[in-house]
């Protein structure tokens, strides 16, 4: 059977390395298997000790981002006869902490998330037995590409704002924001506004677009991050101009 | 050290969440600990596709979405529970709207419904093919607004405290770490989905092992109606990955290798152009995969490299429903099939799918241990008894896993805090993890070895069809196999992010989980739902309106017991669907 080899990084703290280095492992190359099964394979098969984190395998946790061939990349949807004859190269997702081996370390990510306070807000609650906010499919359609994010964290491995400065809240939080901002139902702009307007907010993008090129689920996080811009900087001019209404 | 909070849940899907918030809204003074092994976001429920259930059309009412219920359930559903679940459903669906859902919507801004298998309304609420994606999703983000949450990600849960009969916290792995800990609680809530995982082809994500529902039972809980599982009608071959019913309810149709809609041959209705409701290629689940089988025995499927197929044909829909209705469909056929579904064939085979049994909980998600509450698919109320209609588990998930986060949360208020003994129990859990699995680099046997073979036994012997004979052989293996993973060996040392350790345990809880599914179905003498025996192939109401419950002996195999079914409004009659 033909082979391909993955070449992994390996970094194992408990084991005293300080650096990740590069193993080899042969692989089957078979015509179905995506990068994540020839993960399986030598997890299975070869060495017990390789870790790694996957779960759907059909693209929708976004558990198994990593950088294939120096691409971020969901391995469960990248396949190995397209990058044959190899070898393949696996590492940890560029610009997070490496916990071991291809595992990063998500923890600032998660405080980034609940910053820019993705949950509906409104002024009234409506109670429930009165039945739905009423939305029209139009109107669903202006924040529907918005809320496919899978927090794979593929565009934060792409950006290279966040790289130089990790302070920076990230492509998927503010396209995160941008979604709730965007939702008819919603009442949060300016308070989600604020947030994005501080220093690490939108204002740190140079508008690099690698964000939307990496991601796997055809949002356009670039697009959030420059409206985003633009509905800060109006608010900045409203509050210049009608000092009174920022009250 | 040690953690303490009042309520402690495990599990951070749909259940999970829901319950938290449950919790975090009905007693705000309570602090809730949300463990799980994965990130929220990455739990299962985020594969869920095509939607949940809750009759809110005009023409539709609670009956019949009982009736659907319980009928679809081969009558082995508990009625009362039913009816607070139809009841409820619309609700917690217009709660998930009210926290921000992206539910599919009408032209005049109202909720869209869809027709779904076994349901003879539309009722189905969908966002697009990606319904538990966005339930999630939405779950997760609501969650984030409560202070009083304090989440555990990446925290796996090997045992529960019990102190004199009553449970009173867990004890846990950081992965991250490697750290073995106690968090105590005045209650706990399970909600870590099933077990799919224990067959070999299924379209359960790697995470879905069962280990709230092996946690629960090691504690001396019972599990009930483990025999039935469910075979899903369509995977893709090779990744099991589940093309929804949605597909179906959408107007596909499922050919046989002469391009004939061979459904029409197992009395499910005659084919009409268009989806007709509890008809066709609308009937329920398990008597779609069982027709499968029986084509296959007619030697009327195409065979493929892994196995035998069905076609799913979708073409007639054309492009502008498929990417408005099932635009996951057409993405998963094409990165996993290198297919377009609008001009080719999707090939389908039967693929577990879901365990309509679980951790033996009443209507509140009370388990017959004091203090230990359960919810979503790890739980078993019953709603769906022998077969679970498509779209009634997010449902599910939403009213038991707030029902169970409620009941959890007045247990924890009257509740005297737990014993300060229960923390030797931590050290014990630490010798074993540390000293037990970490020290057995040199075991005849390698763990993905004992689970591949452990997988083989039971789609042999527990798959869609069962008789005695293989059922009674079957246990036999697996109490050999459970003994060699005793000793199998675990290559891995170390304790930061140690996944080996962690499929070790995981392991563990799925041979647990695969006796008690084994002995259940040898013990129930009759075919009902997704569980037919050839040598008893009738349902036989006089011996088993009952639901089965798998004790652990002290041996570690399981006794099971029976226990009848609650029948308020529906006696048991006849499943007819196409008529």
């Amino acid at each position: 059977m033909d082979q391909i080899t993955l070449r992994v990084a390996r970094y194992r703290p408990d084991d005293e390395e300080t650096e990740p280095v590069l193993v080899d492992y042969d692989v089957p190359l078979r015509p179905d298997w995506a990068v994540l099964d020839g993960l399986n394979y030598i997890k299975d098969e070869l060495d017990g000790t390789l870790s790694y984190r996957w779960s759907c395998r059909m693209g929708i946790c976004g558990s198994c981002g990593m950088m294939v061939d120096g691409e971020p990349k969901l391995t469960c949807a990248t396949f190995l006869v397209d990058l044959a004859p190899g070898p393949v190269r696996i590492e940890p997702l560029a610009n997070f902490p490496v916990i071991r081996d291809l595992i990063v370390d998500l923890t600032d990510f998660m405080h980034k998330l609940s910053s820019v306070k993705p949950w509906l807000i409104r002024q009234d609650e409506q109670p429930v037995e009165d039945g739905e906010y009423l939305q029209t499919p139009a109107q669903l359609d202006e924040f529907k590409q918005f809320s496919m994010c899978i927090n794979c964290m593929l565009c934060y491995a792409a950006c290279p704002v966040y790289g130089l400065d990790g302070s920076f809240v990230g492509p998927a939080a503010i396209a995160l924001a941008h979604r709730y901002d965007l939702d008819s139902r919603d009442e949060g702009d300016r308070q989600r506004l604020t947030i994005l307007a501080q220093p690490d907010g939108v204002w740190d993008c140079t508008f690099v677009g690698e964000c939307s090129t990496a991601c796997p689920k055809g949002v356009d996080p670039a697009g959030a991050i420059q409206q985003a811009k633009l509905a800060a900087a109006q608010e900045a001019m409203k509050s210049l101009l009608l000092p009174w209404r920022s009250r | 050290m040690s953690l303490s909070h009042d309520v402690v849940i495990v599990g951070a899907g749909g259940a999970g969440l829901r319950a938290a918030i449950a919790v975090a809204e009905a007693e705000p003074r309570l602090s809730v600990a949300l463990v799980s092994k994965v990130y929220p976001m990455r739990s299962h429920t985020v594969s869920a596709e095509g939607g949940a259930a809750g009759a809110i059309s005009a023409d539709d009412s609670l009956e019949e979405h009982a009736y659907d219920t319980i009928s679809g359930g081969d009558w082995l559903c508990d009625q009362d529970a039913v009816e607070n679940f139809v009841a409820e459903a619309p609700r917690e669906l217009l709660r998930l709207e009210h926290w921000g859902c992206p539910w599919s919507r009408e032209p005049d801004g109202h909720v869209a419904v869809r027709a779904f298998g076994g349901m003879k309304k539309k009722r189905t609420w969908f966002a697009a093919d990606k319904t538990g994606f966005h339930l999630l999703h939405t779950l997760f983000q609501t969650s984030l607004k409560y202070s009083n949450i304090t989440r555990y990600d990446e925290w796996y849960v090997s045992r529960l405290l019990v102190d004199d009969g009553r449970v009173c916290g867990v004890v846990a792995l950081e992965l991250m770490s490697g750290l073995i800990e106690t968090i105590t609680g005045r209650s706990v809530v399970i909600a870590t989905g099933g077990g799919g995982r224990v067959f070999p082809f299924t379209t359960n994500a790697a995470i879905k092992t069962g280990d709230g529902m092996a946690l629960a039972y090691r504690a001396g809980a019972p599990l009930k109606d483990m025999e039935f599982v469910q075979y899903h009608p369509t995977g893709l071959p090779f990744t099991g990955i589940l093309i929804t019913e949605a597909a179906r309810a959408e107007g596909g149709w499922l050919l046989n290798k002469d391009g004939y809609r061979y459904l029409q041959d197992y009395d499910l209705g005659k084919p009409e152009p268009g989806p007709v409701l509890r008809s066709m290629e609308l009937g329920p689940r398990d008597r779609l995969s069982q027709a499968f089988v029986h084509e296959m025995a007619k030697g009327r499927t195409i065979n493929s490299p892994y196995g035998p197929v069905v076609h799913l044909d979708l073409r007639h829909l054309g492009e502008r429903t498929i990417d408005a209705k099932l635009p996951m469909v057409r993405e998963l056929c094409r990165d996993y099939e290198r297919i377009d579904p609008v001009h080719e064939l999707v090939p389908v085979r039967p693929v577990v799918h879901y365990m309509m049994g679980g951790i033996h909980t009443d209507r509140n998600g009370v388990t017959p241990l004091a203090g230990l509450f359960a919810a979503g698919e790890t739980a078993c109320v019953s709603i769906n008894g022998a077969n679970r209609l498509g779209s009634n588990s997010l449902p599910e998930c939403l009213v038991f896993g707030a029902r169970a986060g409620r009941a959890a949360a007045l247990y924890a208020v009257e509740a005297p805090p737990p014993a300060l003994a229960v923390e030797a129990q931590g050290d014990d859990e630490r010798r074993r993890l540390d000293e037990d699995l970490l020290r057995r680099s040199d075991g005849p046997d390698r763990i993905s070895s004992i689970r591949t073979e452990m997988q083989a036994i039971l789609e042999d012997a527990a798959g869609i069809y069962r008789d005695g004979d293989s059922l009674t052989k079957a246990t036999d293996k697996l109490r050999e196999l459970k003994e060699r993973a005793a000793t199998a060996a675990v290559d891995d040392a170390s304790r930061r992010f140690n996944t080996e350790r962690v499929a070790g345990l995981e392991l563990a809880g799925m041979l647990e989980l695969a006796e008690c599914i084994l002995h259940s179905a040898l013990r129930r003498e009759e075919s009902r739902g997704a569980h037919q025996r050839t040598d008893f192939p009738e349902r036989d109401d006089k011996r088993f309106l009952a639901h089965s419950l798998a004790y652990r002996e002290s041996g570690g195999s399981p006794r099971v017991s029976h226990l009848p079914v609650t029948i308020t409004r529906w006696p048991p009659g006849k499943r007819v669907y196409g008529r």
